[in-house]
């Protein structure tokens, strides 16, 4: 929806990923991502798949494999982290924050949205640079 | 041991969706091999969680709740079963052996000169991905790249005026990086590498200077 397709396209790309959501439910496993992290990455998969028509190649699976029974401490401590993930970037500057989004749901190089946005490729890089660096620091 | 991974902002592109098929594939196959880079990819995947969740909802279409809803039933359960990403261990990673359709010996190379071999790999079109073999003591032939490349080792080493790359490494250059790889070792080596000399592509990864994030 953000990534500048036309709208019937977006329609038809959040559609597909809803559904695939829906089917792919019971491989979800909370102790290994978030739940928005799975989102994301299914959208973005999908819009690869229905807006570039290209494969994504994906990592090998590491070889143990997936737990039959996710740890519950596990799925507890990545809840948190996802949470004061979520909390440092609404922390952001606006300015700083605008410009991750934009690199993640713009489909946008960062010389395009210097384009965009009529700032200096230079101000765009050191921008999210310093944004990265913020919540980096707040991870800590 | 893996010296040269792969910097930050080709990792938050490949986590983006913003990298031609080309690069992914060596961005997949280096990560299969670093857990290093494997671990900055998921803070990227887990930040680009975290924007999905602040961006403001967009309003659906009429009718759109129930052509999913038809989307759903329609997808045939077994039609969206995960294939295991875990192939037989070889040579290649999982993600570059589905792109070979099968190891090493399965490859179909064309001679280059000089003992080179390469086979390029079916991708898109928007950049260019290839397996190149060079024998041990050979310098990779003279080739022009307008853009960007990412060579990845997969056997063997290689030598280059920036430094020594073995298999898992990756090395990244620009146009105005003028390196002469040479074969080192007692292997052949074997690597592999995509470019695109389309400018686009040139300036999303302009420099890749500055280390971003390692949270």
């Amino acid at each position: 929806m953000k990534s500048g397709a036309s709208e019937s396209l977006a329609e038809e790309c959040t559609q597909e990923a809803m559904a695939t959501l829906w089917h792919k439910a019971h491989l979800f496993d909370p102790s290994r991502a978030s739940v928005s992290t799975w989102v994301f990455t299914i959208a973005r998969n999908k819009k690869i798949d229905v807006l570039r028509k290209q494969q994504r190649p994906e990592p090998e699976d590491l070889p143990w494999g997936p737990e039959a029974e996710p740890d519950q401490a596990d799925v507890i401590v990545l809840q948190e982290e996802s949470e004061r993930l979520s909390k440092a970037l609404a922390a952001l500057p606006e300015k700083q924050r605008d410009l991750v989004e934009k690199a993640y749901f713009g489909d946008m190089s960062h010389s395009e949205i210097a384009t965009v946005t009529g700032l200096p490729l230079g101000t765009i890089k050191s921008r999210i640079r310093l944004a990265l660096e913020r919540l980096r620091h707040e991870m800590k | 041991m893996i010296k040269h991974h792969l910097p930050d902002e080709v990792l938050m592109a490949y986590s983006a969706g913003n990298l031609p098929e080309a690069f992914n594939v060596v961005v997949a196959s280096h990560v299969s091999m670093s857990d290093d880079s494997r671990v900055r990819l998921e803070t990227y995947d887990a930040l680009g969680g975290a924007v999905l969740d602040t961006v403001d909802a967009v309003e659906m279409g009429e009718g759109s709740l129930e052509a999913t809803l038809a989307m759903i039933d329609r997808t045939a359960v077994d039609a969206i079963t995960t294939e295991p990403r875990t192939l037989k261990p070889g040579v290649f990673p999982a993600p570059l052996q589905s792109y070979v359709g099968g190891d090493l010996e399965d490859v179909k190379w064309r001679s280059v000169g000089m003992g080179v071999k390469q086979a390029i790999l079916k991708t898109n079109k928007s950049a260019t991905v290839r397996l190149i073999y060079i024998p041990s003591g050979v310098a990779m032939p003279d080739h022009s790249h307008g853009g960007m490349e990412m060579t990845l080792v997969l056997k063997g080493a290689f030598e280059d005026e920036v430094d020594y790359f073995a298999r898992g490494d990756v090395e990244i250059a620009d146009q105005d990086v003028h390196h002469t790889p040479v074969a080192v070792g007692s292997e052949d080596c074997i690597c592999l590498s995509a470019t695109d000399a389309r400018l686009k592509f040139r300036s999303l990864l302009p420099r890749l200077a500055q280390p971003f994030l390692q949270i």
